[in-house]
């Protein structure tokens, strides 16, 4: 289910100890900033590993989120601006990702361009609440999703590289 | 439901008008009150999907007259013309009409399928019959039929038969799901579906023809089926045992070792509910176990927004 790549970088990114969503209060704060340490560390070795494929930032509450992934097909990037809100019954429940421009351009994807995690995804999040966080559902969730999509998307012609332009991010 | 389906074409027949007591029902509305059944159905149904054919007669079937104009479009009112319909509906509310239907089908060895609610209106059932390959609606009469009481002492003067939406929509729901699956080729349509609202009870069961059938096309029907099914092939069940594949030779000593001890292979499974027969867990929890604390995030002085200027550096 899970690539050895995948498996190993999942190992590097640090787990999260606070059980606690959005309406915790304090607890919350400090769910948030574990989050935010995992993420750092993730991205951290992401670049380490030349393998830099997004970035996120957050509202002041941490409860909504936004930023940008890109994906090399062919020596080229494709990038799609990312976005997502925790649900109140986070962690329980994982974010549900979402590529809003992909929106009505794959059959993997519901309303609004979140992204298709039911099988792959959602297991493997229940059995490990509360210690994943989005840096885990960043790699096991959208990662994935987006190594399977776009090179399909691509070869659809549905997405095509001069629709985003290069830009940023690639630092 | 057939309509939001995209079924091909449907052919409804009724007799009825509709009234404001037809109200509690799924499907009209007050203001097609007067018109006839088929004409408000078909107009409701063609708004809701245009690229679905209707034939409507509002007639009733059990007239002479009208039974052979009825016979004549199940055997030739097809999608295509003049071939026989796919599958015939019953969803009536009396005996005359149900026995009509299975006379005509039994006739024409056409399938069917009946459905209804009962007069208490909590409970409910569908039936599909194969002209003699399962019961027929004579195969087995009711009580009422059998003893020869009359229909009509079932209704009691003044008292109006109850009817339900909710207990109407899961029987339509129920017959038009096995519609699909015998239509579409998939699962196991079911040859009986009872539906028990008081309890929630479910009971399914697959009825033989009557040898001693009322309806001599019912008989004949069987007769032909058995022909037909002894001219079959006979299929042999041979249980292949797979022998195991044993080497004689093994000189480099190879052998299957697996990855994870039965020890690590159920602490990673945790604890399995029992669960009854035909539910499978998709995913199991793991045993809860002593965790690395060199594998979580460490506790830091920074603050969030120390945090995410972090990140944004990034």
């Amino acid at each position: 289910m899970v690539d050895e790549a995948t498996k190993l970088s999942l190992a590097k990114i640090p787990l999260l100890k606070t059980k606690a969503g959005p309406r915790d209060g304090e607890q919350w704060i400090s769910r948030l900033k574990e989050e935010y340490q995992a993420l750092i560390k993730y991205v951290q070795n992401n670049k380490e590993a030349d393998n830099d494929w997004f970035r996120l930032e957050s509202n002041k509450e941490g409860t909504r989120w936004f930023g940008k992934c890109w994906y090399i097909h062919e020596l080229l990037k494709y990038e799609f601006d990312v976005e997502f809100d925790i649900p109140v019954t986070y962690p329980t429940t994982s974010p549900e990702i979402a590529l809003p421009e992909l929106d009505g351009k794959t059959a993997k994807m519901y309303r609004g361009g979140k992204i298709c995690l039911t099988d792959h995804f959602k297991p493997l999040w229940a059995r490990n609440v509360p210690k994943f966080g989005i840096a885990h559902a960043m790699a096991l969730g959208l990662g994935p999703w987006l190594a399977v999509e776009i090179p399909d998307l691509i070869q659809r012609g549905v997405v095509t590289h001069q629709e985003k332009k290069d830009s940023g991010a690639a630092s | 439901m057939l309509t939001r389906c995209g079924i091909g074409k449907l052919l409804l027949f009724d007799y009825d008008k509709v009234e404001l007591a037809n109200m509690n029902r799924l499907f009209y509305q007050p203001h097609q009150a007067g018109l006839s059944k088929v004409e408000a159905a078909e107009r409701t149904l063609r708004e809701i999907n245009p690229d679905v054919e209707f034939e409507v007669y509002n007639y009733n079937i059990t007239t002479m007259d009208n039974f052979n104009h009825f016979m004549d479009r199940i055997r030739l009112g097809g999608k295509v013309k003049g071939t026989p319909v796919d599958l015939v509906l019953s969803c009536v509310d009396n005996f005359e009409a149900r026995m009509a239907i299975n006379t005509a089908c039994n006739e024409l060895g056409q399938s069917w399928f009946e459905s209804g609610v009962s007069e208490n209106a909590v409970s409910g059932h569908i039936q599909f019959v194969v002209p003699g390959d399962t019961s027929c609606f004579a195969c087995a009469p009711p009580l009422v039929v059998a003893t020869h009481t009359d229909e009509k002492t079932l209704k009691r003067e003044g008292v109006c038969a109850a009817s339900l939406p909710t207990t109407m929509a899961v029987v339509a729901g129920f017959l038009v799901q096995n519609v699909l699956k015998y239509l579409l080729q998939f699962g196991q349509v079911s040859y009986y579906l009872g539906y028990n609202a008081l309890q929630d009870f479910f009971p399914t069961m697959r009825m033989k023809p009557n040898p001693q059938c009322d309806d001599t096309h019912c008989c004949r029907q069987q007769k032909l089926f058995q022909e037909r099914e002894a001219a079959k092939p006979k299929q042999e069940f041979t249980e292949e045992i797979e022998e195991e594949i044993v080497h004689d030779e093994n000189e480099w000593k190879i052998e299957l070792v697996s990855e994870t001890t039965e020890d690590e292979a159920r602490a990673a499974e945790g604890d399995k509910p029992q669960l009854t027969e035909g539910v499978t867990v998709a995913y199991t929890k793991p045993a809860a176990q002593a965790e690395d604390t060199s594998d979580f995030v460490n506790a830091t002085e920074l603050s969030i927004d120390d945090l995410m200027s972090q990140m944004k550096q990034l």
